[in-house]
């Protein structure tokens, strides 16, 4: 089982990028889901006011 | 957001680990080790993959741009946008694995060989892509200068393909073709490639979800501005 050690670094590299990216794409879809809540509500309460 | 996409996201992203699992499996398990390179040929199991959804990236670049450039419609510039975007993760993924991959099989890291050479090329084509949209004063001419950038640079995707056979390279040739991996090894390769294959599609899914947020901030933002105006 010579050069494990690479073939575990591949693997980890692979998913570490994968599992980040997933992680930055849904972190960034929250925080734009809550502007467009926050600029629905000005709009309306601006409306009403 | 829509949460018909939202939840066929979340299935297709759960399809996609259960291939993963799959594949996984396969490559530590069930695929034999190779006689001349041992347990390290392994990587090539999702690095082949990883490099042909990067061409496939880059292909949805190429003809999104044009469908952009033909007709004109902001639609087409999310799809090319996202792809691209995801397109360079798995360009970067495949230079690193191969990098990891070349160090105890050639002694080295990096060799300016033709393959080697024309797959950093690619990246940094579409790493300029990405950073012209970002430094255009306005959105279309972004989308406008971006397409243009997308179709030209995806010459370089043949380029990368076919230099194993234009020009003499340390590379190996492609095994799939040569019959060189067996059933086992081909098994494993289609369900890796399967795997990953679904990976991008939800990769740019999202991205594409973000683009279409990002649109709809900008159309408020409009509104609220004329409102308060």
């Amino acid at each position: 089982m010579e050069n494990l050690g690479y073939l575990f670094a591949v693997y980890s590299i692979i998913w570490v990028f994968f599992f980040s990216y997933l992680f930055y794409l849904y972190r960034k879809q929250q925080r734009l889901q809550r502007e467009i809540d926050a600029l629905k509500k000005d709009i309306i309460t601006g409306k009403s006011g | 957001m829509n949460r018909k996409v939202v939840l066929r996201n979340n299935i297709l992203l759960g399809l996609s680990l259960a291939l993963m699992v799959a594949a996984l499996y396969m490559v530590f398990i069930y695929v034999p080790t190779e006689k001349n390179m041992g347990v390290v040929q392994r990587i090539f199991y999702f690095h082949v993959p990883i490099a042909w959804v990067a061409f496939l990236a880059f292909f949805i670049v190429f003809v999104s741009s044009i469908m952009y450039l033909w007709k004109r419609d902001m639609k087409w510039d999310r799809y090319a946008h996202a792809s691209a975007e995801v397109g360079i993760i798995f360009t970067t993924l495949v230079l690193i694995t191969g990098s990891i991959w070349a160090k105890p099989v050639w002694g080295i890291w990096w060799t300016w060989d033709a393959r080697l050479t024309a797959s950093l090329v690619l990246w940094l084509i579409y790493v300029a892509y990405l950073l012209l949209r970002n430094y255009a004063s306005e959105q279309a001419q972004g989308a406008r200068i971006a397409a243009v950038l997308g179709i030209i640079g995806f010459i370089d995707v043949p380029i990368v393909a076919l230099a194993i056979n234009i020009w003499r390279t340390q590379h190996p040739p492609a095994l799939i073709f040569e019959g060189g991996l067996g059933m086992p090894g081909l098994f494993t390769l289609l369900v890796s490639i399967a795997a990953f294959t679904l990976l991008f599609v939800v990769l740019v899914s999202y991205g594409i979800i973000l683009k279409n947020q990002q649109e709809e901030i900008s159309h408020l933002k409009d509104v609220h501005s004329e409102e308060g105006g």
